[in-house]
């Protein structure tokens, strides 16, 4: 399986890849448009701030592959702030328009609860979801965010809760996401990542 | 179901070995570091923290390939820390592997720093780590591996430090580490109870009631132990079954 990791200097960017190395995929990091816009299979992480993410894009004028990529059907997995910068807007940076590839708005979860959202929480699924074959019914994930997509979309898989529902795992056509970091969800992120590579091939 | 309390091993090292001592002093040798990471990544831990206690000395290139090496063993997240006073450094330890970033000393010499890594990387990626001595009736911050005071007030200093960027607070009570003798239960409550970001406790733990008590009375998000995991006094399935039995909620890998 040949993957494109969208390298615009996330954090998270080499443990994804060796992540996804060790499922035996074949991972090529770039920044380059051309690379991404041909990919077979990409896959956007992201951590941190949803301005660096998008400014980067914007700075290597990715925008326009990602979305060429995404529209000639190529599977596409965004993780973290990967999945959130699919909506059309976030509050994080209300003046910088994400990829709107989802209509939608991405909010910051209520202050009633401790933020970052940081450590180990569970799903609720609200549908068959192919990322989660497999996985038992309790299974924890690792979050690390202080926003979020809305949970009530039909792209919708799984939410999970900390101060309000929010969308957790992300399907619909081609398009993937994750809210947790599968990279350090420990075995059931590992068995997540198979299942997207297997739904990708 | 919510956020599960987060038990995570501290490998305290010189740069490449693990040590440990008793109030930060005394050090002895622990272990490898690559090998206790991989030991409790499979033991169900939630994080790992890695800190170079010998920052001083320059052995920063040793450090930086502890967390490479560290890093490849997990599929949990992993803090490192220890001297980091620069954006450089924390770039540093970032591209070698680490999910998130421990200052101590250098933000209580430059709260900015805060800012800035908060900045760069996400508060979810920023850890302060405040060392806290009892003082009368608040706790004093501690610095340089608790062996100089300072004027600041511990729970002050925790809410400015969140307000400056931090995503999460280490906090160690001076008084109890290495002794074994339960978490500082009030100095933790006092400071989960202050900050709107997670608070991780450490800092005296050796027996499983230490761990619900910090839990429950301490309002805690996530409780760190060094010594117990090392020595095997502890080990962390059974640790966590005992906390799921009194009602804590943890996670317990398949």
């Amino acid at each position: 399986m040949n993957v494109t990791l969208i390298d615009y200097g996330a954090g998270n960017v080499p443990s994804v890849e060796r992540a996804l190395r060790r499922l035996g995929a074949q991972v090529e990091t770039t920044n380059n448009t051309e690379k991404i816009a041909k990919a077979r299979c990409l896959v956007l992480p992201g951590v941190g701030h949803c301005a660096a993410l998008i400014g980067a894009l914007d700075a290597n004028s990715l925008r326009h592959p990602i979305r060429q990529a995404i529209q000639r059907g190529t599977p596409f997995l965004g993780i973290c702030l990967g999945l959130q910068a699919l909506y059309e807007s976030s509050e994080e940076a209300p003046d910088l328009p994400s990829l709107g590839i989802l209509p939608g708005r991405v909010t910051r979860l209520p202050e009633t609860v401790k933020l970052p959202h940081m450590g180990w929480n569970t799903l609720t699924s609200t549908r068959t979801s192919r990322l989660l074959a497999s996985i038992p019914a309790g299974a924890y994930f690792y979050f690390a965010h202080s926003f979020a997509a809305p949970a009530a979309g039909q792209e919708s898989a799984a939410t999970c809760s900390h101060g309000r529902e929010f969308i957790a795992v992300l399907e619909k056509d081609n398009l993937f996401g994750m809210q947790f970091h599968p990279e350090k969800s420990g075995a059931a992120g590992v068995q997540v990542l198979q299942n997207f590579l297997r739904v990708a091939a | 179901m919510s956020l599960a309390h987060r038990i995570i091993p501290c490998l305290d090292t010189d740069g490449s070995r693990v040590v440990k001592g008793v109030h930060f002093e005394g050090l002895r040798d622990a272990g490898d570091p690559v090998e206790l990471a991989a030991r409790y990544n499979a033991e169900g831990a939630d994080e790992l923290v890695v800190l170079d206690i010998a920052a001083a000395r320059d052995n920063r290139p040793t450090f930086l390939e502890t967390i490479r090496r560290t890093a490849e063993q997990l599929t949990i997240p992993l803090s490192a820390g220890g001297g980091i006073c620069s954006l450089e450094q924390a770039r540093a330890v970032v591209r070698a592997g680490a999910d998130k970033i421990t200052v101590n000393t250098a933000a209580v010499q430059c709260p900015e720093l805060l800012s800035r890594l908060s900045a760069e990387f996400g508060a979810q990626a920023v850890v302060l780590a405040i060392d806290a001595k009892r003082d009368g009736d608040h706790w004093q911050v501690r610095i340089r591996g608790g062996r100089e005071a300072t004027s600041l007030d511990a729970v002050e200093w925790a809410r400015h430090g969140v307000t400056m960027g931090a995503g999460e607070i280490l906090l160690t009570s001076v008084d109890r580490d290495g002794t074994q003798s339960g978490f500082d239960i009030d100095l933790t409550a006092a400071i989960s109870n202050a900050v709107t970001v997670p608070v991780i406790a450490s800092g005296g733990a050796k027996l499983p009631r230490h761990f619900v008590e910090v839990f429950t009375r301490g309002a805690a998000d996530a409780a760190l132990a060094a010594s117990i995991f090392h020595d095997q006094i502890q080990s962390i399935r059974a640790l966590k079954e005992f906390l799921r039995n009194a009602g804590v909620e943890v996670r317990l890998p398949c």
